[in-house]
């Protein structure tokens, strides 16, 4: 892969604890948007940002952001904000300062950095509690001050490691906010999340990863079209889930057919989802169930991860 | 003009001068670690380090005041000797250098902060060069104002004889030299500390060889003691102690050399070890689960 100004390109990455693998033979490249890499804990997801940032070394491979290295740091720190998920600070220190001293080593002059230090952390929501010491802070107000450092220099690349984690409901909805207004000015945010929900609502793509390796990635309806070997699952609410379970169970392609505890639905996972359907309008048709809804259950990144790394995503 | 278009031209204008932008970047660093490592209480031991012969030597002041003929060349040489030589280059300078010099990386691996310092745009040698800085800044401050005071008690609690040393004598030259090596120990141990510190993850061991290594150094071929930081120091120590008697075993014996060579042969060997420094920082990985 060549280095392209607009995209950052993992060509054939790989890291190596000694004997422990953190990432293997990682291949992709991104456009600017919202990238969502998702995975449970260890599968590598920060390893990847780590080694994006350059925090980290590859063993072997090569990254390129926007055609830069960490190796040419003070061009590649200006194009890139990194939010990790260390949750420590120099000790000390309060919000404004700690927004404000990397301002100057970027090489603003006084002026210009209060500027964008008082911007930044208007944009987090923490201007008013920006003199406080960063040790008395909650933990969502780390959180935030940390997004707010990130963004303060105004980069085209934004990595924010679990960003969401601590948050409460509200400051989620503003960064997620945040965070597509970011990405509308044309530039990259990569994301990790556990939040699966929320990532999928946001994302422009996905990159999914177990285990060290990267198991799927591209527009969330194109790894749906990956895995398309995978049973789909189909939600039906009706008024006799056991008659419509029973009669799924006679067709081939249906691999499952569970009634869940709500007594009303059934979940049906199907190889073939128009022959489910036609079995559906017939069942209908016949009288022997009133159906209330019929939806796809497993169209979101949860259903993806679930079916390929075979764990539903959920925090461990 | 607009705060993005701003941000913009700074950028393409620093771009243009980067020699600005480090001169910059180092005052930035040296100014935030001074008030990290000098104006905190977890340096207050250094402070005790330092300041020990001065609380002795204030005590024989209130409590000796007795003067004699012979007392000023005895107190020239316990401050030459024991204070100086003794305890300032061998001990006090040496294990505060080693406090502070491996603190300022190992210290942000520690307390999981360093990669602030690797995310932003600064070239990790300038960093490097930034943090040395800062040290040195405040190990020689605090150093050469505890030289200072000894040297003010002593010579003070002599009266007339010691105003008469320091003013119309030799004191003040004595004086200077001794900012002189205790700057260049400060210099010279803690480029060594820092590369240490760089290099091992516990850097207290490799310490106490290199203490090992002062001391036994000057039995070694000539080649091996221009390695030895102590080897230059001697040089620059303006009052030669007596090499026998009680004396002697303060005493750094070592191949002569001339003042000029032995300031330019530390400050060489500073350069050369914060020249590892910098290549060592370029390959460091912030992986903080291996602390």
């Amino acid at each position: 892969m060549t280095p392209d100004a607009r995209q950052i390109v993992f060509d054939n990455v790989s890291k190596f604890y000694g004997e422990v693998l953190g990432v293997n033979k990682v291949n992709f490249s991104l456009e600017p948007g919202i990238t969502s890499l998702v995975g449970p804990n260890g599968s590598g997801k920060t390893t990847l940002m780590n080694l994006l940032t350059g925090l980290i070394k590859p063993s072997h491979g090569a990254i390129y952001v926007l055609g830069l290295t960490p190796q040419q740091p003070i061009e590649f720190f200006r194009q890139v904000g990194y939010c990790t998920q260390f949750d420590s600070f120099p000790p000390g220190t309060n919000g404004y300062d700690f927004i404000y001293w990397p301002l100057r080593l970027h090489g603003f002059g006084h002026d210009q950095a209060t500027k964008l230090t008082n911007e930044a952390l208007e944009r987090a929501g923490m201007a008013q509690v920006a003199r406080r010491k960063v040790a008395g802070y909650s933990k969502g107000m780390r959180q935030r001050i940390r997004l707010a450092q990130a963004i303060a220099h105004h980069p085209s690349v934004l990595v924010l490691d679990e960003p969401l984690n601590g948050l409460d409901p509200m400051a989620r909805a503003e960064s997620i906010g945040l965070f597509g207004a970011i990405a509308k000015q044309g530039m990259h945010v990569i994301i990790s999340s556990h939040i699966l929900e929320e990532v999928d609502r946001i994302s422009d793509r996905v990159v999914l990863m177990s285990s060290g390796y990267v198991v799927a990635e591209g527009q969330i309806k194109e790894v749906r079209r990956e895995v398309r070997d995978h049973p789909m699952q189909i939600l039906v609410r009706c008024s006799n889930p056991a008659a419509l379970a029973s009669a799924a169970f006679e067709l081939d392609h249906v691999v499952e057919a569970k009634i869940l505890s709500d007594g009303q639905s059934v979940l049906v996972r199907t190889r073939d989802a128009e022959q489910f359907s036609l079995l559906l309008n017939k069942i209908v048709s016949a009288g022997l169930v009133e159906v209330d809804a019929v939806a796809p259950a497993d169209d979101d990144v949860n259903s993806i991860y679930q079916y390929l790394i075979g764990s539903d995503g959920s925090p461990t | 003009m607009s705060l993005q278009e701003s941000v913009a031209r700074t950028q393409s204008s620093l771009k243009e001068q980067p020699w600005r932008l480090f001169a910059s970047q180092i005052s930035i660093l040296v100014r935030n670690e001074v008030r990290r490592n000098l104006f905190t209480r977890r340096r207050i031991w250094v402070y005790l380090l330092a300041l020990i012969p001065v609380f002795f030597l204030i005590l024989r002041y209130v409590l000796d005041k007795g003067t004699s003929p012979s007392q000023l060349e005895d107190d020239t040489f316990l401050l030459a000797g024991i204070t100086f030589q003794l305890y300032y280059i061998r001990l006090g300078i040496f294990f505060a250098c080693m406090g502070i010099f491996t603190w300022l990386f190992r210290g942000e691996m520690v307390e999981r902060t360093l990669h602030y310092q690797f995310l932003v745009p600064v070239r990790r040698e300038v960093l490097v060069v930034g943090k040395f800085l800062a040290g040195a800044v405040v190990s020689i401050a605090l150093f050469e104002a505890a030289v200072f005071a000894c040297f003010f008690l002593v010579y003070i609690r002599l009266g007339s004889a010691g105003r008469s040393y320091v003013f119309d004598g030799p004191g003040l030259g004595q004086l200077g030299s001794y900012f002189l090596v205790t700057a260049l120990a400060c210099l010279g141990y803690g480029a060594v500390f820092l590369a240490l510190s760089l290099l091992f993850k516990n850097p207290i061991i490799p310490g106490v060889m290199l203490m090992g290594w002062e001391a036994v150094a000057p039995i070694f071929p000539s080649w091996a003691q221009h390695l030895s930081v102590t080897f230059y120091l001697k040089h620059l120590c303006p009052v030669k102690l007596p090499v026998e008697g009680a004396m002697a075993i303060f005493t750094i014996v070592a191949e002569p050399v001339s003042p000029f060579i032995a300031v330019f042969g530390l400050l060489c060997l500073t350069l050369a070890i914060l020249v590892l420094s910098c290549f060592l920082i370029r390959r460091l990985e912030v992986t903080y689960t291996a602390e």
